[in-house]
């Protein structure tokens, strides 16, 4: 059985169900949004990912229609929505606070937009039945919101935002409230009503594990910019930046300077003293310019012996270990004071370690390991 | 123990300042009147055995058989009632915007509405005879505007009156929907707009119920002082305004009727009762459901 990458945004026939063009949003002196042109696509689980104030909550508090955009437009399905009341666009918001009524029970909280629609009392029946099911509540339907627990509150504010069979759901930190083990059962869950229902969602979150886990693209944004749109993967191995590389898992940055060595490949000249590092790169840079190598540490191998057959070795001393169980990350200093965190799986028992602190140890790596990096 | 003694001081409190008083003036009330000092027989000079076998129920038969008491109960409660509502009406939009404005502003509003405390009562209700009398600032006003071409009758009508109550009951039902608005959740308000209502949907279907409790709250706050109203319906409001508050005064200092008087309260009491068990139960509900 083959099976067909999603990934619509490599195929330029494709429309966009969301278009974003050199939108501009200020608040008086604030620029909270800076000339942003995005697409997303239908059926995409799109995550907006950056630290607090970095506007991603703004955009999606312009896609629902509580703020308005101060320069550019943005369109939903081919038409310009920029004066659409919220009431009016379809488009529904899982808030962060969850916004459940409390005055209504978890059964009335779903059909709530439903009834505004002027459904019929069957139709409305049997949709909120439907979503019941949907996110698994049927034995609390009566139940008002504080009755319920956190994580059943977090699906009925789901329910409640699917109810209407919107275009695009807007996710507001939507886990933020949950304990890490349920959020991970959740992240699962996400995941497979957005695949079941088909519909576009839309994640806002500073949570990058969250995001890599559940989006088919991130965008990871910094002060009202966005610095990359790409895949999970390409954006934890191809970073575009080291903001990027930074914001995104653990990252070790070593700074130089680059001289061609050969076809796509590099020396990095980082330390006096020390050989240069040697790195392969599809940026071209020129003799002399100043670049960062960004390597994860899981792809820096760390062993007692020099090994034979890497590219890049260098000796160091083991400054700290932070063991997490599966994986141990130590921290390696080299003689110009340089620390590189290398991580390991623990596929031995602890006992059974031959590395300890202060242990002179070897860190090595391919040329193909990390990425270089022009800022 | 500590627990009880403190549990004692509110009761102990109770006791002396409200049970043993109103004791007092039910014994009154089952007493007859008589020209004496104190202007009721029996007393306790008398001697218990005397003093218990001389009261009796008279002075409430006597309220069932003039008409008069019966129509200044039902008069007071409607325009308690009224007032009630069009406090709310006033009070509400005012609840409303201090909750929506900006941070900075609250404490401002908030001490706005709590200044008019900060003269006496009698002296705010002297100034709206000022203002409401044929001669007043207003009928100066309408005239200079030639919005009317003769004096408006508004002094010593019920119109003052409903003036007069809503103007000093105003704080009282304002604060504790400001309080009931404060709390609600910004998004709450967005969610219902999201789910397709329009603002005015939103207000009725979310906000509105969800600071029932603040209206409940601010009606009784209103509707019980001004059921037995005294001051405003005597100064506001002329002879033709009959209220309960009123005839206890007169009976009580006019007619020195005093057994008369004290019945006359003490079903006043009895009535007021009603609307205070349900506003503690309004804020018993409140409280469980914060909890």
């Amino acid at each position: 059985m083959s099976q067909t990458v999603f990934a619509p945004w490599e195929n330029p026939d494709e429309k966009p169900l969301i278009r974003f063009q050199n939108v501009t949003k200020r608040f008086g002196e604030f620029t909270a949004i800076d000339d942003l042109t995005l697409d997303i696509y239908a059926q995409e689980f799109f995550a907006l990912l950056g630290p607090s104030g970095c506007g991603k909550t703004t955009m999606m508090r312009m896609l629902a229609g509580f703020e308005t955009v101060t320069e550019g437009r943005i369109e939903l399905a081919g038409q310009d929505i920029g004066h659409v009341p919220p009431n009016e666009r379809a488009v529904n918001m899982m808030f962060q606070s969850y916004a459940l009524f409390p005055h209504l029970s978890v059964w009335e909280n779903i059909a709530f937009g439903l009834k505004r629609d002027k459904k019929s009392k069957g139709e409305i029946e049997a949709r909120v039945e439907e979503m019941l099911k949907l996110v698994r509540l049927e034995k609390f339907a009566r139940r008002k919101p504080h009755q319920i627990s956190g994580g059943q509150r977090q699906r009925v504010a789901l329910a409640r935002s699917l109810a209407k069979a919107p275009k695009l759901l807007l996710l507001d930190e939507p886990l933020g409230a949950l304990d890490k083990k349920l959020r991970q059962e959740t992240q699962f869950e996400l995941m497979d009503i957005q695949e079941t229902t088909g519909t576009t969602f839309v994640i806002v979150t500073h949570d990058q594990e969250e995001a890599m886990t559940v989006a088919s693209r991130v965008a990871v944004m910094d002060e009202g910019l966005i610095v990359q749109v790409a895949t999970p993967a390409a954006i934890y191995e191809y970073p575009n930046s080291v903001y990027v590389a930074d914001f995104i898992g653990d990252v070790n940055i070593i700074e130089g300077q680059v001289s061609p060595s050969g076809d796509g490949e590099y020396a990095l000249t980082w330390n006096e003293g020390q050989s240069p590092i040697e790195a392969a790169s599809q940026t071209v840079f020129s003799e002399g310019q100043k670049a960062h190598l960004a390597i994860r540490p899981e792809k820096i191998r760390i062993s007692t012996e020099k090994p034979e057959d890497a590219v890049n070795a260098m000796q160091g001393k083991v400054l700290d270990i932070a063991y997490l169980g599966n994986l141990s990350t130590y921290h390696v200093e080299l003689p110009g004071g340089q620390i590189i965190k290398a991580q390991t799986a623990n596929t031995r028992r602890l006992a059974r370690r031959d590395i300890t602190w202060e242990d002179p140890v070897w860190i090595s790596w391919s040329a193909t390991a990390g990425v270089m990096l022009e800022q | 123990m500590r627990r009880t003694a403190l549990i004692a001081v509110p009761y102990l409190w109770l006791m002396v300042l409200f049970l043993a008083p109103f004791l007092i003036v039910l014994k009154i009330s089952l007493s007859d009147a008589a020209l004496a000092i104190p202007p009721y027989t029996p007393t306790f000079k008398d001697g218990i055995g005397a003093l218990i076998r001389e009261l009796d129920f008279e002075n409430f038969v006597f309220l069932t058989e003039d008409d008069l008491y019966w129509k200044a109960y039902l008069s007071s409660f409607r325009i308690a009632f009224i007032s009630t509502v069009l406090t709310l009406l006033v009070g509400y939009p005012i609840a409303y915007g201090m909750a929506k404005a900006p941070d900075e502003w609250r404490a401002t509003l908030m001490m706005l509405v709590i200044l008019p405390f900060w003269t006496s009562f009698l002296i705010r209700v002297y100034a709206w005879m000022g203002i409401l009398s044929n001669e007043g600032l207003l009928n100066q006003l309408l005239l200079w505007l030639g919005l009317t071409s003769e004096p408006l009758v508004i002094l010593n009508t019920t119109t003052a009156v409903y003036i007069g109550i809503v103007y000093t009951y105003l704080p009282f039902m304002i604060l504790p929907i400001y309080a009931a608005l404060d709390r609600l959740d910004a998004s709450l308000d967005e969610a219902a707009q999201d789910l397709g209502c329009t603002r005015m949907q939103a207000f009725w279907l979310v906000t509105i119920p969800l600071s029932k409790n603040g209206i409940v709250a601010g009606s009784f706050l209103v509707f019980i002082p001004a059921l037995g109203e005294f001051v405003i319906p005597s100064l506001l409001g002329g002879s033709g305004t009959l209220m309960i508050g009123k005839v206890l005064w007169e009976e009580f200092f006019n007619n020195r009727d005093w057994p008369v008087a004290s019945a006359v309260a003490v079903i006043l009491l009895l009535l007021l009762i009603i609307p205070i068990v349900l506003f503690q139960r309004n804020q018993q509900k409140q409280q469980e459901a914060e909890q």
